[in-house]
Parts: C-alpha cells; structure tokens; sequence
C-alpha cells in the first residue's frame, strides 16, 4: 500500500501515510468479511432441487441483531478512525508554527509564482526574492507560507511534503512545512484550472544550510 | 401516423414515458462512453491521434471530462434510475392506472430532452463545449476569459437548469401519485422498497436542488450581465459556490443511489425466493440517511480553504451516514441468507452492484478522514473512488432492471445467455479500469491533467494507464451484445407471461406489456410485498393481491 | 376507462400537486436569501447602497400585493359561494393589481437605471435585482395562471381551480414580504 506512494519529507507525513495505513487495515478486514459473508451465502444458497427457501421478515430485534451489532461496530470503528486522524490534521492545517522562513506562494494560469524573504526574514522588503515555478528552501526549517490566487481557484500540490492546499482568490490561506530531505521534488497543480493545468509544474528544491545560505546570497547580489 | 405521435412521441402513458427516459439515457450513456474513450486514449498515449477522433488538445481534453462527468450523472444516471425506472415501475408497483398528472409527466421528458439538445449542440459551438469541471467551480466558470469558452458555458447552465426543472416535475409526480393513488389495501408500509427509494429520492432532490438553482442563476449573471456574485474583485466568494454545489451534489449521489437499491430490493428478494429481511429497519434507515445528507457536504471541500475547523464536524456528521447504510445493505445480505438463490442475469448484475458498491463505500472513508483527504484529495484515488460508487449504482443498477423487467416491458425475454456474457464482460473490464486509477491516486497523480508524462513521478506508472484504457475499450466492446440482445429480443425473445419470475409485487399482475391503464381490474392489496416461501403455502410465493 | 383518479377520501391530486411544487420553490429562493444574508452580514456598508432604493414605491407595492392576496382570498370564498360572477370580479382586482405591482416595479427597474445603479454596479445590486427579477418573474407567471383560471370562470368551467392558483399567488406574496425589509429596509445601522 504505502509502497506506491512517493518518498516522504517532511515532518507531518509521516502521520497522513499512518492514518492512511490504519484506515487501510480497518476497512480492508471488514471488507473482506463482508465480501466473504456475501460470498458465502451466494454458493451455501444457492438454488437446490427440493431445499425450500426459509422465511425470515427480520422483524424482532433478535434477527434485527445480526445486521445492528455489525453497524454499531463499524460505528465504534469510524469514531476511532476519526479520533486517530483529529490530531494529524490539527497539527497541519490548524496550528501554524512560528516560521523560521516565509514564503509567499501565488497561484496564476499557468505558473507558481514564489516571493520569499530575503536575508531580513521580512515580507515586502527591497531584498525579497522572486522566482518562477521554483522554490528554494532550507532543509529542517519551519517554512510558512501565504497562498494566493492571482485568477481562479488552483491547489498547491507537493507529493513529496504531503501538502495540499486550495489557492482562493479573494484569500490569503496560510500554512506551513518542514522539509527532511536534501533534493529536488516536484510542484503540482491539482485543481483544474484551465487548459494549462496539466503543465502547471514546479519545483522544489530542498538545500543544506550551507547550500541555502549559498544560494540566498547569490541570488540576493 | 397519428398514432404513432401519440404512442410513442407525445404518449401521456406512465410506461412509454418510462422508456423514452430510459433510452434517451442509455443513449446518452454511449456519448459519455464516447467521451471517455477520447481521453482515456490520450491518457494512456498523449499526443497520438484518437482513432475516430483525432488528435486531442489541452481544452477538448478539459471540455470532454466536463461532459463526461455532467453527461454521466445528469443525463444518464438520473433519468435511466430515478426518471426511467420510477415511471415505468411506481404506478404498477403501487396499483395505479397511471401517474398523478399524465400532462405534466409529459412535459417532463420533453423538458428534459430539450435540454439534452441544449447540451448536445453545445459539443459544436465556437469554443467549444463548457470545460470548468462537472462541479463548475467559478471563477474558472465565472468568467469566459479563464477557459476560452463562451457560448459552451452559457449552454451548460441552461441545459442543467432545465435538467432539474424536468426532474423536479417528475418528482411532484411521483409524490403525488404515490400518496395519492395506490391501491385499495395498499398502506405505506406494503409498498415495495423500490417505491420507497424512489419517493426518498426525489424529495432529497426536491429540497437539495434550489440552493443550486439560486446558485446556477448567480452563475448565469456573472457570466451575462457582469455581476460579481463569486468573483472576489467585486466583493464576491467563490466558495460560496462551491458550498451550494455541495449541498446538493452530496444528497444527489443518493438521488442516484436509492432508486438503485430499490431495484437490488426487488430482484434479490424474486431470485432468492425470500422475503426481505429488515423491511421496516431499511425504510427507516434510509429515511434517517436522507436526512444526514444534508448536513455532510463540507466533506467535499476540507482543503478548499474553507475554515479548517469545519472539518471536524463533518467529519463525524460523514461517519454517523455510514451507520445507516451499513444497516441497510447488512440486510440485504442478510436476505440472502437461507435463500434459494437462482444466478439469472438479473440477480448478477444485483449482487455484482453490492459487491463493487463495497469498494466504492470503503474507499470513501479515507476521503472523509480529512487528514488522508489532504494527501488523496483530487488525486485519481478520488476518480477511482467514486466510479466504484457511482458506475455499480449507475449501470449494474439499470442492468439489472433492464433484465428484471424486459419481460414485462416487452413480453418476451432478453436472452440470458448473451446477458451473462454482458455481465462477465462488464464486471471483470470495469475493476481492471478502476483499480489502477487507485493505485495512481496513491502515487499522488492529480485529477484532470492532460498528459501524465509531463511529471516524472507519474511517467513511471504511464503502464497502469494503458492497462485502464485497454480494459475501458473492452468495457465497451461488451456492450455490443447488450445492445443487439435489447433490439432483437424485442422482436424476437422467447414469450413471457405475466408473471415470468413468480414475483409477489403488483406489476406482475398486469398483463406483459401492460396495456394503457395498466391492469384489468383494478387490484386490491392482501399483504406485505415480500411473501416467498410463507410456510404453511402450498405455493412458494403468495402475490399481494391474494388473501 | 378514467385513468388518474384519487381514492376515496383522500386530499385532491391537484392540491398536492401545487403544495409539492411550492416545496421546491421554497428551496430555490431560501438559498438565495441565505446566499444574501450571509453576505449582508459581511458587508454593512450595503445599507448605504439600500438607501438607494425606492422604499416608499417598494412599500406601496407591498400594500398593494398584500391587497391582491385579500382579493384572491374573496374570490376563492365567492367560488364556494357559487357566486361564479362575484368571483370572476375578485380576481379581475386580483389581476389588475398583480399589473399594477409590476408597473411599480417597471418604474422602479427604469428610474434605478437611469440613475446608474446597474446589476454590475455593486454585489447589493446584483442581489438586488436577482431577487426581485426572479419575484417579478414569478408574478408574471402567476399572472398568467389567474388569467387561464379567470377565462374559465367566465365560462363557469373548472372553479376549483381558483385554490390552486390561490394558493401559488399566496406564496408570490409570501415571498415579497420577506424581499421588501431585505432589500429595502436593510438600514446602515443595524446588521439588517
Ligand atoms: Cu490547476
Ligand atoms: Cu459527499
């Protein structure tokens, strides 16, 4: 299951893939029960010359049991389900750790456009740095981002970092990442947003501190 | 030649109006089948030309997976399930001569085919036909400049207005008829399930729909006369749109879902020769189901930017949903259960719709767990997702309907041994498409994109597009026997009496086809719905008209 | 052989009929008045544009709609009556002050344009005109269905049908006096 997905880096996805999993496991044992039940009383039932069907309307609770102690068992199943991905989400999309480098993502048909703080960590500076479909960030650095939508809706869409986000216009949504890994991953678009949306790609590059404060000095002169 | 408009154009009959429904949208089905062979051939070998086509660009490519999807649900699934099924079936199923308001249902179907022209020609104007998505989410269907399509836009909107228009004089009718004309002895509670379902139906499209007509006239609007409902530079809210869609669009998949159901409660119980188990339990259940499906559509938009702490909330409503439907397709099974199943195409394509609509409903629970949601969300784990609900309820539904009730709608048999080809054909091509699409939505491969290679991490599994494409050509080739199957067994089937399959319900009391009126004498109701192997019968099955 | 017919002692078809048709339509203009509501909550500055409207020709027409439900009402009670005559006269009123209504509104649409205050002008507007367009439309259409029932009163034929097209008239009125304190009462102090 988790083989097919892409390599994870970044902090928080490491939960999604957990939830994921747990959620494969939970429904996959009872999907298999009660493909097997169905199963079972297809070829146990099947038509027989002189075996009668029996009756049974299911109208007393002790039949009705059969049907309600499963549901109220998948009932109990979902609110563990749901318990257990509460805290994943919470930690991605509702706290907002203090950044240790700001970003301002803008999604426009058909290009990620990225303003980053330049060496004064401020937004809105002389020294920002402004790039195409690129984004440079260090490695082990809580990276906040403004996402922005220049004309319709888009979604900033990076496989590796498990990040997936909605660009509104009219709404500056704010989020935030932390890269693991050294290396170049792809940016995506994931929602359909014209007929450039296929080719909406990006990258991003994930650099040491070295290599960080390399580059930022090198593009900032 | 008179007559022949009244019979078969403009009849005001309950059952031709059922059948114009029916195979206007079986034949809407090969357009959307059509449409889907053009870009999944681009999917699986981008840029070649499409044999019978040609070769496909980035806006047919997005025009055709916008009609794709709106042909499917709108003209497809709904007018064969809720529009087809329910006329032809609710008045005999519940001992009526006819429908409430014969007129209005007439100028239902019409209704709806014009708006099937209106969306037909929309395929040749300049620009092209709308290509925003199914969901038309603005701006993107806001403003003709974000998509090049202008006029394709404006034809969307009017023919999905009249759509519903046409569906909601249907479901006036089918309220109507059913409380008004059934049967003597024929109480709520020994109405079939189908016309249970139907009647749940269509109040669930009666009261989810006009937030989305509003919504669809603040479309038209802006896109008219320059208004700003949904564009944020005049103070508008694109969510807004996406949260009347919504609001509809959940309560619609059940709209789609229960006429669907209905028809598996019908043929399970004939060909197991049991009665239903949990009757009362199902009604109940379902009636509980429609009612949470009001209050679960953020489900769809945890990260559209909608305040992040809604997703909680929905969350559990999302969960307490499943509860219901657990019950009701627990019991179904449980029908099976000391039966004396008979594997007739029919009860096939039944039990195939229960099994594959399984996958489509487990699945769903990782997209409504919003932390898995933020990774799968818009990823083809959601395209394949919902194609294992909706095309099981779609199509296995209607064919098994169609194999249930030819006999009765044609007096003779389809032929049952092309109709098990059909069903193997069928169901083994459509998981070798769809489960691929779930293994590319767990590689993270985004929906609605026009060539996969453009990404390297996609490229690698270009194979699991190829195989898709290959099984959905086979899909389609396996339509071919259903098809010649349909039009010679009207001419030529084996005869069929009455009552082909001993069934219990009214409508196979009436003679096959049922004449205008449909029954001789009018019936008069004994009994539940479900009487197979009553002990104490000599005969294993007791119709509701007998003592 | 009749082919559609009621049980016995059961409500007529064509009453359910007209209250499940309302039930839709009932959906369709509640979302556009939450539609409307939630954005006027976020917007107070739109009371200035409310302003704007012409809240006395607004609260005539509301005097004038809320008399032609009163007239309909006297019209369906001479039906059962069997005063045929005296309810061909009730609805006339009823159809007379229905054009009167849109010639109110005709010359609200013509003096706000002319003044600029176009559909585009502001989302107020937009709302604005939706919302009363769509009514508007709905007058028309009720006006259409009083006519055909009035033509038949004259003739005697089918008076039972003057409740069906009481009651969607009823509704036409219902719907305006949830529209006039929107649109036009909304004043900039208050949230509405
Ligand atoms: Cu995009
Ligand atoms: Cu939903």
């Amino acid at each position: 299951m988790l083989g097919w997905f892409p390599e994870n880096i970044s902090t928080y996805g490491h939960g999604i893939d957990h939830v994921i999993q747990v959620i494969y496991y939970i429904v996959g044992a009872w999907f298999l029960l009660v493909e097997g039940v169905l199963f079972y009383f297809l070829i146990r039932y099947r038509k027989k010359k002189g075996v009668p069907a029996v009756y049974e309307p299911g109208s007393t609770w002790k039949a009705l049991l059969w049907v309600f102690i499963p549901a109220v068992l998948i009932l109990g199943f979902d609110l563990g389900i749901d318990w257990a991905q509460a805290p994943v989400w919470d930690e991605i999309k509702l706290s907002l750790p203090l950044p240790e480098q700001v970003v301002r993502v803008t999604g426009r048909q058909f290009v990620w456009e990225f303003v980053q703080a330049g060496p004064d960590g401020k937004l809105d500076t002389a020294d920002d740095i402004a790039t195409v479909n690129q984004l440079t960030v260090p490695i082990h650095a809580k990276v906040q981002f403004e996402l922005l939508a220049a004309d319709v809706i888009h979604s900033l869409w990076i496989p590796n970092l498990r990040l997936k986000q909605d660009a509104v216009p009219g709404r500056t949504i704010k989020g935030w990442f932390e890269a693991t890994k050294e290396g170049t991953y792809p940016i995506a678009c994931a929602e359909l947003c014209g007929s450039g949306h296929g080719v909406m790609k990006g990258e991003l590059h994930v650099l040491n501190p070295v290599d960080y404060q390399r580059w930022l000095h090198e593009t900032v002169h | 030649m008179k007559r022949f408009i009244r019979t078969y154009l403009f009849s005001l009959d309950h059952k031709m109006i059922g059948k114009q429904y029916l195979i206007t949208g079986l034949l809407m089905s090969l357009v959307g089948g059509y449409l889907a062979y053009v870009f999944r051939h681009q999917l699986a070998w981008p840029g070649s030309p499409v044999p019978g086509y040609g070769m496909v660009g980035p806006d047919q490519y997005n025009g055709f997976v916008t009609m794709h999807g709106t042909i499917m649900v709108f003209w497809v699934a709904m007018p064969i399930l809720l529009s087809g099924f329910g006329n032809y079936l609710l008045p005999l199923m519940i001992g009526a001569r006819d429908m409430a308001f014969p007129r209005l249902n007439m100028l239902s179907y019409w209704t709806f085919f014009l708006s099937t022209v209106v969306l037909i020609t929309s395929f040749f104007v300049p620009g092209g036909p709308a290509s925003g998505g199914w969901t038309s989410y603005p701006p993107l269907s806001d403003q003709p400049g974000f998509t090049g399509v202008f006029w394709g836009g404006h034809l969307w909107i009017l023919a999905v207005a009249l759509e519903f228009t046409s569906m909601l004089m249907g479901g006036i009718n089918f309220l109507t008829t059913t409380l008004a004309l059934r049967a003597k002895g024929m109480c709520l509670f020994r109405m079939p399930i189908f016309v249970w379902m139907e009647n749940i139906a269509s109040l669930l499209f009666m009261f989810s729909v006009g937030p989305l007509i509003a919504g669809a006239f603040m479309l038209l609007a802006d896109r008219l006369v320059n208004t700003g409902f949904f564009m944020p530079s005049a103070g508008g809210d694109p969510l807004l749109f996406q949260h009347l869609f919504w609001f509809f669009g959940h309560p619609e998949v059940y709209v789609l879902l229960l006429p669907s159901l209905g028809i598996l409660a019908e043929v399970f119980t004939v060909f197991s020769r049991k009665t239903l188990f949990g009757y009362r339990t199902i009604v109940y259940a379902t009636l509980v189901a429609g009612v949470l499906s009001f209050v679960v559509w953020a489900h769809h938009q945890f990260i559209s930017g909608m305040d992040p702490r809604l997703a909680a909330p929905f969350s559990v409503t999302t969960i307490l949903i499943s509860v219901p439907f657990a019950i009701s397709l627990f019991s179904f099974i449980a029908t099976l259960w000391g039966g004396s199943i008979e594997f007739t195409t029919a009860m096939l394509f039944a039990v195939g719709m229960l099994a594959e609509f399984m996958i489509g409903g487990v699945t769903g629970i990782f997209n409504g767990s919003a932390a898995a949601d933020i990774y799968l969300h818009d990823t083809y784990f959601v395209v394949a997702h919902f194609h294992y609900t909706l095309f099981p309820v779609t199509f296995f539904g209607a064919f098994a309907g169609i194999y249930h009730w030819f006999p009765k709608m044609y007096g003779r048999f389809l032929n049952e041994k092309w109709g098990k080809v059909h069903f193997w054909v069928t169901a083994l091509s459509f998981n070798v498409i769809f489960i691929p699409l779930f293994l590319l939505g767990l590689a993270g491969h985004q929906r609605r994109i026009f060539d996969p290679t453009v990404f390297d991490y996609l490229a690698k599994y270009q194979h699991l597009h190829v195989i898709a494409t290959f099984a959905m050509i086979t899909m389609l080739l396996g339509q071919i026997p259903f098809i010649a199957n349909f039009i010679i067994s009207i001419y030529k089937g084996r005869l069929a009496d009455r009552n082909p399959w001993k069934g219990t319900t009214l409508e196979w009391v009436a003679p096959s086809p049922p004449g205008h009126g449909n029954f001789e004498n009018d019936p008069v109701v004994h009994r539940g719905p479900y009487d197979y192997s009553l002990p104490g019968r000599d005969r294993e099955w007791v119709s509701q008209t007998e003592e | 052989m009749k082919i559609a017919e009621a049980n016995e002692n059961q409500v007529p078809l064509w009453r359910l009929g007209v209250w499940w048709f309302l039930g839709s339509e009932i959906v369709v203009f509640g979302g556009l008045l939450a539609c409307y509501t939630l954005y006027r909550f976020h917007h107070p500055e739109w009371g200035m544009e409310a302003a704007h409207t012409l809240s006395w020709v607004g609260a005539i027409n509301t005097v004038v709609l809320l008399t032609s439900s009163l007239t309909m009402i006297l019209a369906h009670e001479r039906v059962e009556q069997c005063d045929l005559s005296g309810a061909v006269k009730f609805l006339g009123i009823t159809i007379l002050l229905g054009l009167l209504f849109l010639s109110f509104k005709g010359y609200e649409y013509h003096h706000e344009i002319s003044n600029g205050l176009l559909p585009s002008k502001s989302l107020f507007w937009s709302f604005y005109y939706l919302m009363t367009g769509l009514h508007g439309l709905h007058v028309v259409g009720g006006l259409i269905a009083n006519g055909v029932v009035w033509q038949g009163l004259k003739k005697g034929k089918n008076p039972h049908r003057i409740e069906s097209v009481g009651i969607y008239w009823h509704f036409v009125d219902v719907v305006w006096i949830y529209l006039f304190p929107l649109l036009y009462l909304a004043s900039p102090g208050g949230a509405l």
